[in-house]
């Protein structure tokens, strides 16, 4: 069969699945689109590059699959570099097809040449430029493969559109055999059974979840072990979800703006079961005095995150479902003794935390962001899909919207990208249509990918965007607050746009609440339109969030209210 | 943290950017390069690449760890603390004055290096060994005046009698 390079990558993606791309078109890249046209694939047409990684990342997060991008060269590219970076520090599948200048013109700095193989080598799990229309699809099955597999990443494969426009003999490639890449899925049964040991032995045992536990699938072997050794749980930011926020054993979020109780347990375990985690500087505070009265299990699929920051007792290399489905069959064989009585003391201890320094906030004239987030909590019943921005509203969001289950936070956690959470919400959306996605924002965040509001008009997408509106880059001014002595030097966002005419603007629906009676009435009809919608909560300027542990402090040393 | 000289003998799939891939590791992540050395093997889609770093236990580590990560490094080999030989090759061109020319020839011989190339007013030599009888040379000649310098970095292999 003759086919273009444009014509063979139809013919792999369609059989990868891919039933969405979101691109933005180019020189470059018009043969492809040319091509796109003519398959049932749905194309959304962002409007900043930037807008469809994120797009994608979130469709990724919500659908459990693998997100598609499609750019031009040059600066088509170079827009998409946040998106894949912020992927990349979250572990999310994405594969993004770059459009490249034909190979002929390479490296003469032709116009709108950019290396973006080069540019993304240190934020992309792999990355290919391709240099011959023959080695198209084998590439691109490579590409859906390593992202998708072991720790799961972005992979960008940059296409010259000669090789998209010159027709060759196309036979489909065959399963695709990669010799140098092996994800170790399988752990060693030795190190699960000597951690199923240190288990039965502990007194003061923790689970400690992160993204991995929603990556690998494995919330149920993860709460089957929680629930099965009376194990209470945290989680990292990444990890909201993967265990019900609505369960006895839950101690809320881990770090710097974890819960007095997870911080305050974690200090004082004598075993850390860690699972899918990096022990990240915002979670582990300082690392010398994290856990130090713990013996660490650390299970991740991703060799390098163990022993990087933290030194761990029991390391086990393996995949989160597989390994705990074991580590769960070998403590059924264990006799576990009277867990009640086992556990008494140590969870008392934690529920004395837990009443002593409770999440909480004062709602008095000017309403609360936590008040608006704990209100959507409730009229959504905890089943809504959450993005967030990045900043306060962030935190704000991990804190009083308690999830059940993993796919429903969507946040950019690791390089925590302002600009986020409205394309990622686009993305959620066309993944799952019939579900409420909320993104939380912040008045700062909100602007740095407001364009995307005309994608979800264009769509017919109902996202809901729900504003936090402080008139600050409230998080920058926290710390200003905290330790610059109120030098708030340039996070006053005075000059705001008017987000309901902004909204309205775009095709969309724009409603405000500026006293605390109207948030339930907003968020109400908000939430009930069958359109996009932003809400906009003017909300007290200077509230903080906390407990909060500053950078460097040992996590047992929160600033509270 | 006490910092030790690794030697790792790395196998990766020659293809294009893998050089970039396994420097921009280093580089990105503020690991040390004291020398790297790159050829192709007798398989012509594998190349061999020895790297000398200077690391702590845990960054060593870590090091081998992200190295294996590269989708395309087949093998991370670390020599150090294995029986291996190693190999380094100079390129000394030094000043050679008429009275010192016997002086030179001397030293060539004590360390069983050659005289490649002849000029007017130098001789280039080149020796090959270890990184000892490479400064030992250097040191010798440094006196008569060094003009210029190519060394290769270290080349290694291990003395196992199986491949690895
Ligand atoms: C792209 C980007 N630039 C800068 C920052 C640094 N930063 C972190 S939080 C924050 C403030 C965000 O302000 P806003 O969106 O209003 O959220 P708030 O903290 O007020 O809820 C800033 C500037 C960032 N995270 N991302
Ligand atoms: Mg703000």
């Amino acid at each position: 069969m003759k086919l273009t390079g444009a014509q063979i990558l139809m013919e792999v993606l369609k059989e990868e699945g891919v039933k969405t791309i979101f691109g933005f078109p180019g020189g470059a890249v018009i043969d492809i689109y040319d091509e796109l046209a003519k398959t049932d694939i749905h194309h959304v047409l962002v409007r900043h590059e930037q807008g469809a990684v994120h797009a994608a990342d979130g469709y990724a997060r919500a659908s459990g699959g693998v997100g598609v991008v499609l750019v031009t060269s040059g600066p088509g590219a170079t827009n998409t570099v946040t998106g894949i970076a912020s992927a990349y520090m979250d572990s999310i599948p994405i594969v993004i097809f770059t459009g490249q200048v034909p190979t002929q013109l390479i490296g003469n700095d032709a116009f709108q040449e950019v290396d973006i193989v080069g540019i993304t080598r240190p934020c992309t799990k792999h990355n290919y430029l391709v240099k011959d229309t023959k080695d198209l699809a084998r590439i691109v099955k490579e590409a859906f493969y390593i992202a998708q597999s072991g720790r799961p990443g972005p992979v960008l494969i940059d296409i010259p559109k000669n090789v998209a426009a010159t027709k060759i003999n196309y036979k489909p490639p065959k399963k695709i055999h990669l010799k140098s890449y092996n994800p170790t899925y399988k752990p060693n049964i030795r190190q699960v059974s000597k951690a199923a040991s240190l288990i039965n032995d502990a007194k003061r045992p923790v689970i400690f979840a992160g993204g991995g536990v929603v990556l690998s699938k494995a919330s149920k072997e993860l709460t089957e072990l929680a629930q099965k050794t009376k194990t209470p749980l945290t989680a990292s930011l990444m990890g909201l979800g993967a265990f019900p926020g609505t369960d006895p054993l839950w101690l809320g979020m881990i770090g710097m703006h974890g819960t007095y109780r997870a911080n305050m347990s974690t200090g004082a375990c004598d075993l850390m079961i860690a699972v899918g985690v990096r022990f990240d500087d915002r979670v582990t505070g300082k690392t010398d005095e994290f856990a130090s009265q713990a013996k660490i299990i650390h299970i991740d699929i991703d060799p390098t995150s163990i022993q990087k920051n933290v030194p761990v007792t029991i390391p086990i290399v393996g995949d989160c479902k597989t390994t705990l489905g074991q580590l769960n069959k070998l403590l059924d064989k264990e006799d576990l003794g009277d867990l009640n009585e086992k556990r008494k003391k140590w969870l008392e201890e934690i529920e004395k935390w837990k009443n002593t320094k409770p999440l909480a906030y004062a709602q008095e004239k000017v309403i609360k962001p936590q008040y608006v987030v704990e209100k959507l909590y409730e009229l959504t019943k905890g089943k809504a899909i959450i993005t967030t921005e990045v900043g306060q509203n962030q935190m704000w969001a991990a804190q009083y919207y308690h999830f059940d289950k993993p796919n429903h936070f969507i946040t950019s956690g690791g390089l925590g990208v302002m600009g986020f959470g409205l394309p990622a919400a686009i993305g959620a959306q066309l993944a799952c249509p019939k579900k409420l996605v909320v993104d939380i924002a912040g008045d700062g965040s909100i602007q740095m990918n407001i364009q995307e509001m005309a994608t979800a008009a264009q769509c017919g997408l109902p996202v809901k965007v729900v504003i936090l509106n402080n008139s600050y880059l409230g998080m920058v001014r926290q710390w200003q607050e905290l330790f610059y002595e109120k030098r708030y030097s340039q996070t006053g966002m005075e000059h705001a746009p008017d987000f309901v005419k902004l909204a309205e603007a775009y095709g969309a629906v724009g409603l405000r609440a500026t006293k605390p009676e109207e948030v339930e009435k907003v968020l109400k009809k908000g939430l009930s339109t069958p359109k996009a919608v932003i809400m906009d909560f003017v909300v007290e300027q200077e509230e903080c969030v906390y407990p909060m542990v500053p950078a460097g402090a040992p996590l047992t040393e929160m600033l509270l209210v | 943290m006490i910092e030790e000289k690794h030697v790792l003998s790395i196998l990766v799939e020659n293809q294009p950017g893998v050089l970039s891939r396994i420097s921009g590791l280093f580089g990105g992540r503020g690991y040390n390069i004291d020398s790297l050395c790159v050829a192709e093997t007798t398989e012509p889609h594998v190349s061999r690449v020895t790297i000398v770093t200077r690391a702590s236990k845990q960054i060593i580590e870590q090091i081998i760890k992200q190295l294996h990560k590269l989708i395309n490094v087949m093998k991370v080999i670390e020599l150090t603390g294995t029986e291996f030989v190693q190999r380094e090759m100079a390129l000394i061109k030094v000043n050679a004055k008429p009275e010192h020319r016997a002086e030179i020839l001397r030293i060539v011989d004590i360390f069983r290096a050659k005289i490649i190339d002849v000029g007017l007013e130098h001789y280039t030599i080149e020796i090959t060994g270890d990184e000892d009888k490479l400064s030992a040379i250097l040191s010798l000649l440094k006196p008569l005046g060094i003009k210029e310098i190519a060394k290769t970095g270290i080349i290694a292999l291990s003395r196992e009698p199986k491949i690895v």
